[in-house]
């Protein structure tokens, strides 16, 4: 008999439970399985109504973010052997309303991303058959790392403002108007200041850094953060002092 | 019923692509991406290595439109692939209007490296990354357009058509389970691949051909759905792709006395540094049969997941390798626990891409009036019998936007809904509930179908295969899905049932599992993936031509020939690493 260890999954299915519970499972301990492989396996040979997402398993989809032992991951990069002997618990990511089993809600980040107005914003349109804009790799580096974020929703389940003011913005979209507003090509910045400036969640933002901690592609939301609240605080000095320097 | 102008089933890059093309056609025009993943999770975001378009001097569209048909063994339509170079580098440059983060040359000019198969350097990069920023710059894009609505995690199961026209879809919504009709005027299928019919794929596990199945159950043929990739180098067990820019950045593929091993597949003589169209840069089909030669010689190496040979950067240096392949380095130290700066890493040929799909003109346009595909799902073809690396990226651009564009001017034709759909769309409610949510008894598990459909195609489907193995699967696909009928479902709630989604999608890949079988059946030749050992010759007589394959109820399906459409260059033998290769005319 190959080695195991237990896995404790949050069960909830809203239709039969009023309250999630922790179901155990014992899984094979195999050395190349991630926590991921662990719940497939309880999907297809114990429970098949199990609930959860996934899709790359290559850590780049960012659809399998799940708290393991009480720290949320991205549980295609989590392996079993890790967590040896067990147990392992498994439950959703916190700060998120749960649908079901290990499924959370998210399209509030949705609204909010879009509402930071993550693209290319130009006073100026030329027509892309004239070429390319030029950018530098070193004007790339000025905002690539904001741009590896994959929407993983890690850094909201670890951030303690979210978790209390679900109005927050929060670390991810802000680290992606940050990385529009570092891109050479974006002319856009003041539009998303003024998206941002209009919630006061971001000043709560206590700079404890567990976003960035967490952040699975190392996007640091933290810094983006910080960032913007420079660039917040000196746009409302300028007003204040120059408001002509406004358009 | 909600509705809308144009439909969009799957939001990855060729949907995205084709909404904003929509859009941009007539902004008053309503645009629903329909997708079961919300977009950005889409398996475009796992594409590596690049995406090609002619940019630089030196190189022309003709040498791309060579290299694109001699790189698919002239089973690619001519015309298609001259409109496909010459709109690449516009969609691209559109794309960096947009605001991918392509990498760059230290002017500021968009960086281009070496792919297989290719003679000149035109790949557009952006570290290796190239889906995940191309996705979600399109994604992001797609947002400032207020006319797109977007219905994420909803699961098609049929679409409705009606007076030989689609007329719109059924879908699951996964948070509720509400099964709700959505009609349009013009549907575009943009649902990707179908490698999860293989058990050993670099493709996520959302890729089960459900586009293509749709299609099919719709009575749209598949074309040359008997041409499957295999990528030369996977991870063992995971099947995690290391991306071919590891080898257009200098990597070596050795078997397991450190030989590399490609010179004596006539792919040319090593060199220390990379040389386009030879060796590690040829293309993948040939790589692959490489890989199950050197096996047969017992020259590969034996691990707990089967036999593997080495890549290696180790020459290559951390800059470079920290630098251009950054995820390759990531992957390796996460997944074997190896680093590729100083260690060798183990790869295996590995399922990857699927040149066939659903049958479409130059437009996007199906068969059936007012469907249309795109991408992955789609078969024009530019990609005939091997694509070649760095195209499928741009192809989802330039024929994502087509269809798009063709799916607008279909749409602004006003044509109502028939009144049968609404009755057609209650029968999609009641079949599934009467064959999964209501259904109680079954007692096949979908894992177990779903894993003899994937022993079978990769015993009989793989890289070689005989009319004896295939017509074994053909007995088992058929046999599987006579038991599918009673298949198990323990699951009966409506609130993001995913073992209901599950039994779908292996109800999808069983009929694609058939045609591939079908197809790879009747073409009693060898070409590009396309290998038989009992007919090892290309045939230009009897089988230059696509094949097409419909579904027939209670029958065999029906597998018929379209010939190839061949403008100015004539069917010639494949030639890489030698330097008699022909050149291009013009």
């Amino acid at each position: 008999m190959a080695e195991t260890i237990t896995i404790e999954v949050a069960r909830y299915r809203p239709e039969e439970e009023g309250e999630p519970a922790l179901q155990s499972y014992e899984v094979p301990l195999n050395k190349d399985w991630v926590v991921l492989d662990a719940l497939n396996h309880i999907k297809d040979h114990v429970d098949g109504s199990l609930s959860f997402r996934w899709s790359c398993r290559m850590g780049v989809c960012g659809s399998c973010g799940m708290t393991v032992n009480g720290e949320p991951k991205l549980t295609c990069a989590t392996f079993l052997s890790h967590y040896a002997p067990g147990p392992i618990r498994v439950e959703p990511l916190k700060n998120f309303p749960v649908v079901r089993d290990l499924v959370i809600e998210m399209t509030d980040f949705l609204e909010k991303l879009q509402s930071v107005k993550p693209w290319i914003v130009r006073k100026d349109d030329p027509a892309p058959a004239k070429g390319e804009f030029l950018q530098t790799p070193e004007q790339l580096d000025e905002f690539k790392q904001f741009s590896m974020c994959i929407n993983c929703m890690i850094c909201y389940a670890a951030c303690p403002v979210y978790g209390l003011d679900p109005q927050f913005v929060g670390p991810a979209a802000i680290a992606l108007a940050q990385r529009y507003n570092l891109d050479s090509r974006d002319q856009g910045e003041q539009e998303r200041l003024d998206v941002l400036s209009q919630h006061e969640g971001i000043w709560g933002c206590t700079f404890v850094g567990e976003c960035t901690e967490v952040c699975p592609k190392n996007v640091d939301p933290a810094g983006a953060i910080q960032q913007y609240k420079l660039a917040a605080t000196k746009d409302w000095f300028k007003s204040f002092l120059m408001p002509w320097s406004k358009q | 019923m909600p509705s809308h102008d144009v439909l969009l089933v799957g939001g990855g890059g060729a949907g995205l692509r084709a909404a904003i093309a929509v859009s941009e056609v007539d902004p008053n025009l309503s645009v629903a991406v329909v997708s079961k993943v919300y977009p950005m999770r889409s398996h475009t975001v796992s594409a590596e290595g690049g995406s090609a378009a002619v940019i630089k001097e030196g190189d022309s569209l003709d040498e791309h439109a060579y290299d694109t048909i001699s790189g698919g063994d002239w089973m690619c339509d001519q015309d298609a692939v001259e409109l496909f170079v010459n709109e690449a580098p516009g969609e691209m440059l559109q794309l960096e209007h947009w605001g991918c983060p392509w990498s760059r040359e230290p002017d500021g000019r968009v960086a281009v490296r070496p792919f297989g198969g290719m003679k000149k350097e035109r790949t557009w990069f952006a570290a290796d990354k190239t889906g995940f920023h191309m996705l979600h710059a399109l994604f992001q894009t797609s947002l400032k357009y207020r006319s797109i609505a977007r219905y994420d995690e909803w699961f098609v199961t049929r679409l409705l058509v009606e007076d030989g026209r689609v007329q719109g879809v059924v879908a699951i919504e996964l948070m509720t389970g509400k099964i709700q009709a959505i009609t349009a005027k013009s549907v575009i299928l943009c649902t990707g691949g179908c490698g999860k019919v293989f058990p050993f794929t670099t493709n996520a596990n959302i890729k089960n051909g459900d586009g293509m199945a749709l299609a099919y159950r719709a009575g749209v043929p598949l074309k040359d759905m008997e041409f499957v990739q295999y990528h030369p180098t996977g991870l063992p067990f995971t099947g995690i792709l290391i991306t071919e820019a590891s080898r257009a950045e200098g990597g070596f593929l050795l078997n397991k006395d450190g030989y590399r091993y490609l010179q004596d597949y006539d792919l040319g003589t090593p060199q220390p540094k990379p040389v386009l169209r030879s060796m590690e840069l040829g293309p993948r089909d040939r790589l692959s049969q490489a890989f199950m030669k050197e096996l047969d010689k017992g020259r590969t190496l034996e691990g707990p997941y089967g036999p593997y040979v080495h890549l290696d950067l180790t020459h290559l240096g951390k800059k470079i390798i920290d630098t251009k392949l950054p995820f390759v380095r990531e992957l390796c130290l996460k997944y074997e626990n190896i680093d590729p700066v100083s260690e060798l890493i183990p790869v295996r040929p590995v399922v990857h891409y699927m040149m066939g799909g659903v049958h479409t003109d130059i437009q996007g346009a199906t068969p059936l009036g007012g469907l249309f595909a795109a991408g992955e799902a789609a078969c024009v073809s530019i990609n005939g019998a091997n694509r070649l690396g760095s195209n499928s990226l741009t192809e989802l651009l330039v024929f994502g936007a087509r269809a798009g564009q063709a799916a607008a001017e279909h749409a602004l034709q006003d044509k109502p809904v028939s009144a049968g759909i609404e009755a057609q769309a209650a029968d999609e409610k009641k079949r599934l509930e009467r064959e999964f949510l209501h259904k109680s008894g079954g007692t096949e598990p979908i894992a177990g179908l779903r894993g003899e459909m994937q022993s079978i195609m990769e015993k009989s489907a793989g890289i070689y295969r005989t009319g004896t193995l295939l017509e074994e699967a053909q007995a088992k696909v058929a046999e599987l899905k006579e038991r599918f009928r009673q298949v198990a479902i323990q699951d009966h709630s409506h609130t993001f049932n995913t073992e209901l989604t599950a039994a779908l999608e292996l109800s999808y890949m069983l009929d694609v599992a058939e045609a591939v079988v079908e197809c790879a059946l009747h073409r009693t030749e060898s070409r590009g993936a396309h290998q038989r050992i009992d007919f090892p010759q290309r045939d230009d007589e009897g089988f230059l031509a696509h094949s097409l394959v419909s579904h027939r109820p209670d029958d065999r399906p029906k597998v018929e020939y379209l010939p190839v459409t061949i403008t100015r260059w004539p069917p010639g033998e494949r030639v890489y690493g030698r330097a008699a290769a022909p050149a291009p005319p013009g």
